[in-house]
């Protein structure tokens, strides 16, 4: 068995990083013509920060997904696993051919992410707002363990209207953990439309920097000002947030435009025209 | 202000939250975790702004690193321990009972029952013991929600030998445990700390003519019912169980009393449906076991308020309100 360390910010070349972007997004709409459903806005909003997590910034062994000392990557959006899995897959962490059984009776994979049942995942999720506490408590462990690891989570922006998000926010500053780091991927939409507009919950920055965090600002499609912000994110004295402006649908350009690709099915016209789009950029 | 000022002598007839902890002789949650955190490095424990209500406090003093105060923030907190339990720890969790099982339902189903971490529940002020509190702070659904819970161990103490007992039989038990403690006041049923089997009622008295199985605050008062029974005509010879393990129960104990005895009266501090008495009438029921049963509950509406002994009087959770309960249900 490979027993390779992935180490910590390893190099990777920024162009490959975005190729594996849009790879994510293929894998998405070929998990999703499995369930005939599935979460494809969300996984594109933040298919950019996947890529430079686990090609690049986090620290894995994924021959032994349990490992004391790796970084944690927690998804409290856990509707977004879809994207996750194939990464998980590459990484050696399953049988790619898992995949194929994407919410089949008895698969591994649904669509929101078992820690029991996949390797590579750090926590379940499914209930939007709990995994940020989580992570409070992982960051908590590795302080009392004198461990190095960190602690990872990526949350929605209509995730933070869930009230036990500011409880941990509270904690986590009360706390100083500077081994936790959140990404909030603000697509700007929920369900039911944009998130201003069904429940406000700007400036997300200055509230968190409020609850004793830093903070800094990006556009999460740009791969270079996301891999500073996960460099800098690194290095603060305190718990960190990513505000990470994106684009619910990102890459496809008919989804750029409506929240409701949030949940659906592509039939085969549209997913040409999807597949066309990205493998256009692919093939650049 | 400074614990010399916190400390200094009051008018006796004056009492304050830490004063009045030493009353408090039945919860001993603290004594028995500070003794198992000695060996056992891994154990952590939180609570919710409760420490000096539930003696946790004395656990902070002496482990200070290994205590977390998340503040009245009891889902966060719930959340947090699911964190710390998968990254290695053994989680004691403690707040009242009210919040642990409905405000932190979900909390609890899935990210400590679902994922199967260690955490300990320590619920505490079970039941109505919060007496003139009020609804609020009662919890008589507890059992039948977290009896519901996958991968959910539900024990519940009688007395505080029973607590360090049940927090001792199930420190190693894989998924989390939710342990249904009083306030502190209750009577000594244990005269040393019980060793218990995972799964098993403990026989605290035999006897022929009927069976009580009761759990919680409810044994101490079946005992009483016993002696009440035994001394009064016509005699009646009555064994008495403590409910400790609710899930898994134990269905050995419950078909051979129905077999011994002819008649079974269950007693809880609960809502009648799917507490105690449920989980002892689906035993029967699937066994096709024809016996005289009822269930002594509180009844299917929300308390009054009252001191919590004035309550358990008016609701036949004494030695007296279970005798009537079981004379009334053999007819003798």
């Amino acid at each position: 068995m490979d027993n390779a360390i992935l180490p910590r910010n390893r190099a990777a070349d920024p162009r490959m990083l975005e190729k594996k972007a849009d790879w994510i997004r293929l894998e998405t709409i070929r998990l999703v013509e499995i369930a005939k459903s599935g979460h494809y806005s969300s996984v594109f909003s933040c298919a950019e920060m996947f890529a430079a997590l686990y090609y690049h910034t986090l620290r894995l062994k994924p021959a032994d997904p349990r490992w004391p000392d790796r970084d944690r990557f927690l998804l409290g959006k856990g509707h977004a696993a879809i994207g996750q899995y194939p990464i998980l897959a590459e990484l050696g962490y399953f049988p790619e051919d898992w995949l194929d059984t994407y919410t089949r009776l008895g698969s591994p994979l649904g669509d929101h992410p078992d820690m029991n049942k996949v390797p590579g995942c750090d926590f379940s999720s499914g209930s939007i707002g709990h995994n940020l506490s989580v992570g409070v408590g992982m960051a908590l462990a590795a302080r009392l363990q004198q461990r190095d690891f960190l602690t990872w989570v990526m949350i929605g922006d209509g995730e933070l209207a869930e009230g036990q998000v500011w409880e941990a926010a509270m904690a986590a500053g009360h706390y100083g953990l500077s081994n936790l780091i959140g990404i909030v991927d603000a697509n700007g939409m929920g369900l039911d439309g944009n998130t201003e507009d069904v429940m406000n919950i700007e400036p997300i920055a200055a509230k968190f920097e409020s609850f004793g965090w830093s903070t800094n600002e990006i556009d999460g499609h740009d791969m270079q000002a996301v891999l500073a912000a996960f460099d800098r994110a690194q290095q603060s004295d305190r718990p960190h947030m990513i505000v990470a402006r994106t684009k619910k649908g990102k890459g496809v350009g008919f989804m750029e435009t409506t929240p409701y690709w949030h949940l659906g099915f592509l039939g085969p016209a549209d997913k040409a025209v999807a597949v066309a789009e990205i493998q256009e950029r692919l093939d650049a | 202000m400074t614990i010399a000022e916190l400390e200094k002598p009051l008018d006796p007839a004056s009492w304050n939250i830490q004063t009045s902890m030493p009353k408090l002789t039945a919860l001993t949650m603290s004594a028995e975790l500070e003794e198992l955190a000695e060996r056992r490095p891994e154990l952590v424990v939180l609570t919710a702004d409760l420490a000096s209500s539930n003696g946790l406090d004395s656990f902070q003093r002496r482990f200070p690193d290994r205590f977390i105060n998340t503040g009245i923030a009891e889902q966060n907190m719930m959340s947090i321990a699911a964190g710390l339990a998968a990254s290695g720890h053994i989680a004691y969790v403690s707040t009242f009972a009210s919040f642990a099982s409905l405000l932190c339902a979900e909390q609890v189903r899935t990210d400590l029952a679902y994922t199967r971490q260690k955490v300990r529940i320590l619920s505490h002020h079970a039941g109505i013991s919060m007496g003139f509190y009020g609804t609020s702070h009662h919890a008589v659904e507890d059992i039948a929600i977290t009896r519901a819970m996958g991968h959910m161990t539900v024990v519940s103490a009688c007395d505080g030998n029973a607590i360090r007992g049940l927090i001792r039989s199930t420190i190693d038990i894989d998924g989390p445990v939710y342990i249904r403690i009083g306030r502190g006041a209750e009577k000594p049923v244990y005269d040393a700390v019980p060793d218990f089997t995972h799964g098993r009622f403990r026989t605290l008295r035999d006897g022929r003519d009927a069976t009580i199985i009761a759990t919680g605050i409810g044994v101490k008062a079946a005992l009483d019912a016993a002696d009440i029974l035994a001394d009064s005509a016509p005699r009646l010879s009555v064994r008495v169980l403590d409910a400790a393990y609710i899930k898994p129960i134990d269905a050995d104990a419950i078909r051979a009393a129905a077999r011994e005895t002819g008649a079974i009266l269950t007693v809880e501090e609960h809502n009648p449906h799917g507490g105690l008495g449920g989980a002892v009438a689906e035993i029967l029921a699937e066994g096709g076991i024809a016996v005289r049963f009822a269930r002594h509950a509180l009844p299917d509406e929300y308390a009054l308020v009252a001191p919590p002994t004035h309550l358990y009087r008016h609701y036949g959770l004494t030695g007296d309100g279970i005798a009537t309960a079981l004379r009334t249900l053999i007819g003798r």
